[in-house]
């Protein structure tokens, strides 16, 4: 009988912090510019060069440990990571070592859309600087370097090996980016790899007290990427068992072009990267005043807040989660449910889809609007009350989200709202079945759907004004 | 008697009362470094055009009234490991042989800022690695007193520059006695800073923990003038402390009650007899003004020059890496990919002396010997500190020779790493300790000089220069006879 195994995954989260300058020396810290432009000696290894720390990476990271509710070592010191390559100028990256900035977290990852969530545990976060990037051209036969990304600052996120499965490592690591986002400290920009993950990959027989052997996969970019690389890796180590061989301990590159992982390096060619204390940094030491500061900067984090839109409003699960997607977006939805003037699911019906939508086409936010929660909610408030017809919502819509005006302005200079006077429609229903003699017939000779149709013309010849259940109720008389 | 024989002190008075110009101070030492520079060696890049367009700058400023600082038209020569923008900076090395940085280190920039006139880039010990200044891969620099010897190193170049009127004074960098020895063995006065009181930025880092710029000159005052113009806080160097210093333009020459401590553990079997002779007399000398000497022990001191070599090296090792043929300097010609590229650009670019730090620096931080030695070795730096302060408990200040033995002959030390590496065993557990150490000459002992090394608490430095003051007044106000060179 063919065994079963349990997949035990950790992942190593590397993500970039968006401070306005580096974290070793106040270069811009900014994505696209020109080759070898942001860069100073520091950022180039320059001999004679050093470091100096950029306090606001220390109070990001640290907002990061309370908000995955960590232990934050107060006192701690930055170390050197030695090893050679063309990308890192100075031959060792300053990271932390033995005492990372926070440690001992958790954070309860939304696993499905009961809401039920897995408590992951974090067991370290610490900060770190950047490599630059080797670049590749057809024109030019070696390598070229640029720079600019050297001294941009990361958190490196570390989870205990607590995960069971890719689409827990998948809700884990939308938790972290969610969180990240809530926080403003990371653009979250997975294509320009604001984010990169390495995931630790073991399987064992279920049943079994003791971790298999792990592998682990460098740099695996995208988080769909990351479920692809943990159900490949899964299946090539129980594959391997299976056969009656061993997992060895080793390091293997993602391809996730092909779906495959190769062997990078084995245990034996493990780098040893004679970490030690950075000694051109004084410890770092975070006042107690600051802690308690930064502590009360944490805002409610998305898993709670997806929770507690689904309890409290009723919200299915997809609308809530899309919601909490982003802060600004769940702030507004809450402001608008403040104003107690329409349904939260109205809301967020509007905020999701039609709202969603020109934003995206013309790649602008709410912020960018002067659609207040007032002027949305009047709106939809409208239309609860069958002032105007939904239809009509949406023209008003596209009007007050740029402009000044009240939903009532444009709905009078419009001439938008909904005839319900059967006197004023039944002239409208006489001419459209006047007019649709086929149709008319199809109907009546059973195809109901073609009511649909006959609908839509009255509602085109109403200018969108006839209130379309008056309409359909007229028609049905009138062909019955 | 020439302009380049003054110190600074005297040629700024000169400045200011115009009987000569900067331009004329130039020109004499640019003279001097004609006569003998040959035979001295003393530096890797000379700025002629750059000190003269200085000096006349300065010249400029008098001419129109304004005010001129101390160090205004002094030449200086700087060490050939400090940064200078567009100006060769090699650490006399290959690795570095047409390294021009792009920025000034601050101590350059707050001399440029004091109107200094910068000689040139002085000879060294390659990357700031030895005692004798052999090591540097252009040329051996002569210790002007006898050419047949050594000048000391790593700050060789600097101490030659000084002493033999080359330049009125230098900057060096200490990081075990790269200053102090070759003062003592150059016989002028220089001073290792307490670590954090000068900033490194821009140094090429050799030991980060333990590197320290600091000053050469001919008289106490000059030293002084020339440490309060390159001390304080950088905010480009988070080692740097946050405090305030004096102007150091005042000396108190009163010992009296001044408790000097002498360790017994310096005047060791090691030391020659003559040295122990000469630091005992000079200490006579300031007990007859009034200063009262103690006897006392430190015992740390045996085990100094191994936590030495190990802190160093794993530092180094580290600080090193960067010349890999990437980015700047030296990068081999032929090569087969990137791995053979680092291989052979650090194999040719670096001298034996530089790899053989690597190679014991990077052993010491291997995983599993990590603990064993580099570990071992920070332990002792903090019981180390600790019996230094104990020491300063009891006195306040403590007198060891400089150097164990007078300069020694070129060529003759530089087969043996550990008899090189003994010369540095007086002046290394300050920098261990992060204490200031000054060196002042004492004597002559077979036509050679010999330096008496005056180590305080922490940032005790207008203490040191109060009391080397003091001494110099003993000595009817001059301690550094210059060599004629003739």
């Amino acid at each position: 009988m063919r065994m079963k195994y349990i997949t035990v995954i950790g992942l190593e989260v590397h993500a970039e912090l968006s401070t306005k300058t580096k974290i070793y020396c106040s270069c811009k810290n900014s994505f696209g510019s020109e080759v070898n432009s942001n860069c100073c000696p520091n950022c180039t290894g320059m001999p004679g060069s050093l470091p100096t720390l950029n306090e606001k990476v220390v109070e990001y990271a640290i907002r990061m440990g309370y908000a995955t509710n960590c232990t934050i070592n107060p006192v701690c010191k930055a170390d050197r990571k030695n090893y050679f390559y063309p990308d890192l100028p100075k031959a060792y990256q300053i990271s932390q070592f033995d005492i990372p900035l926070c440690e001992h977290g958790y954070i309860d990852a939304v696993v499905d859309e009961e809401g039920n969530t897995k408590r992951v545990g974090i067991t370290r976060i610490h900060i770190e600087e950047d490599a630059g990037k080797l670049i590749h051209s057809e024109s030019f036969s070696g390598s070229l370097v640029d720079l600019n990304r050297c001294g941009v600052p990361l958190i490196e996120i570390v989870s205990e090996p607590d995960l069971r499965s890719a689409h827990e490592a998948k809700a884990y690591l939308d938790s972290i980016r969610a969180i990240l986002q809530y926080l403003d400290i990371s653009d979250c920009k997975m294509q320009e790899g604001s984010i990169r993950c390495d995931v630790n990959v073991s399987v064992m027989p279920e049943g079994a007290t003791e971790f298999g052997t792990r592998c682990e996969m460098k740099n695996v970019n995208g988080f769909s990427a990351v479920e692809r690389a943990i159900e490949y890796e899964a299946r090539r180590q129980i594959e391997v068992l299976e056969a009656g061989g061993t997992i060895s301990q080793e390091t293997r590159r993602w391809d996730d072009l092909a779906g495959k992982n190769y062997l990078l390096r084995s245990k034996e060619d493990a780098q040893d990267y004679r970490y030690f204390p950075e000694p051109d940094l004084g410890a770092i030491v975070v006042p107690e005043e600051l802690l308690e500061e930064l502590r009360a900067t944490i805002p409610e984090l998305p898993g709670h807040k997806l929770l507690r839109y689904m309890k409290e409003t009723g919200l299915p699960f997809f609308d809530a989660n899309l919601l909490c997607e982003n802060p600004d977006k769940a702030d507004y939805f809450e402001r608008c449910l403040a104003l107690g003037r329409c349904q939260p699911k109205a809301v967020s019906n509007w905020l999701l889809g039609d709202v969603s939508r020109i934003l995206n086409e013309k790649n602008k936010t709410l912020a960018d609007t002067k659609l207040t929660p007032e002027k949305l909610c009047d709106m939809i408030a409208l239309i609860e009350k069958k002032t105007i017809s939904n239809t009509a919502g949406k023209t008003v819509l596209e009007e007050i989200i740029w402009s000044d005006k009240t939903p009532d302005d444009v709905v009078k200079e419009k001439g938008l709202a909904q005839i319900s006077d059967t006197g004023a429609l039944e002239a409208v229903v006489r001419s459209v079945i006047d007019a649709n003699e086929k149709v008319v017939n199809d109907y009546r000779g059973g195809k109901t759907n073609a009511l649909g149709f006959l609908v839509g013309q009255c509602m085109r010849q109403s200018k969108g004004q006839g209130n379309p259940a008056v309409i359909r109720e007229l028609l049905e008389k009138a062909l019955g | 008697m020439s302009l380049y024989q003054h110190t600074a002190k005297e040629l700024h008075e000169k400045l200011l009362k115009k009987e000569c110009s900067a331009k004329e101070i130039a020109e004499s030492v640019f003279a001097r470094i004609d006569a003998c520079e040959e035979r001295v060696g003393a530096y890797v890049t000379l700025e002629r055009e750059g000190a003269m367009a200085a000096a006349q700058a300065v010249d400029q400023k008098i001419a129109a009234g304004e005010s001129i600082g101390p160090l205004a038209g002094i030449p200086v020569a700087v060490k050939d490991n400090i940064c200078t923008k567009g100006v060769l900076t090699t650490c006399a090395s290959r690795m570095l042989y047409n390294f021009r940085p792009p920025y000034d280190a601050t101590v350059v920039e707050k001399l440029r800022g004091a109107d200094y006139v910068m000689t040139g880039k002085a000879n060294m010990d390659e990357f700031a690695m030895g005692s004798s200044c052999e090591t540097s891969y252009f040329k051996k620099t002569a210790n002007p007193h006898d050419l047949a010897r050594v000048p000391g190193g790593s700050s060789g170049g600097s101490a030659a520059a000084v002493a033999a009127g080359e330049a009125v004074l230098a900057l060096g960098s200490d990081t075990g006695g790269s200053i102090r020895q070759p003062a003592s063995l150059c016989g002028v006065i220089g001073l290792k800073p307490t670590y954090g009181s000068v900033s490194r930025y821009g140094l090429v880092a050799f030991a980060s923990s333990l590197d320290q710029i600091g000053p050469f000159g001919r008289c106490v005052e000059d030293v002084a003038a020339l440490y309060g113009a390159i001390c304080g806080r950088d905010k480009m160097d988070a080692t740097t402390a946050r405090r305030d210093y004096p102007d150091f333009s005042a000396f108190n020459g009163d010992v009296r009650g001044l408790r000097i401590g002498i360790p017994k553990e310096y005047f060791g079997p090691g030391v020659d007899p003559e040295v122990k002779e000469l630091v005992h007399a000079a200490l006579r000398e300031l007990e007859s003004a009034g200063a009262v000497l103690k006897e006392l022990s430190l015992p740390g001191t045996d085990y100094a020059l191994s936590a030495y070599y190990i802190i160093s090296s794993a530092e180094a090792s580290s600080n090193l890496a960067r010349f890999d043929g990437v980015k700047y300097g030296y990068r081999a010609e032929e090569y087969d990919g990137l791995l053979d590229m680092y291989e052979k650009t650090r194999s040719q670019g670096f001298g034996d002396e530089v790899k053989r730090r690597i190679m014991l620096g990077t052993f010491v931080l291997s995983s599993g010997y990590y603990d064993a030695y580099y570990n071992k070795a920070k332990l002792f730096q903090k019981a180390l500190r600790a019996e230094f302060v104990a020491a300063f408990e009891d006195c306040d200040l403590i007198a060891t020779p400089t150097s164990p033995t007078v300069a020694f002959r070129l060529e003759e030390n530089v087969d043996d790493p550990l008899k090189m590496y003994a010369a540095d065993v007086c002046t290394i557990a300050v920098n261990i300790a992060g204490l200031p150490g000054l060196s002042v000459p004492c004597g002559v002992s077979e036509g050679l000089p010999v330096g008496m090394q005056l180590i305080g608490p922490r940032f005790s430095e207008q203490r040191l220069f109060d009391t080397a003051y003091a001494f110099q007044q003993l000595r009817g106000g001059s301690l550094c006879p210059m060599p004629e060179l003739a």
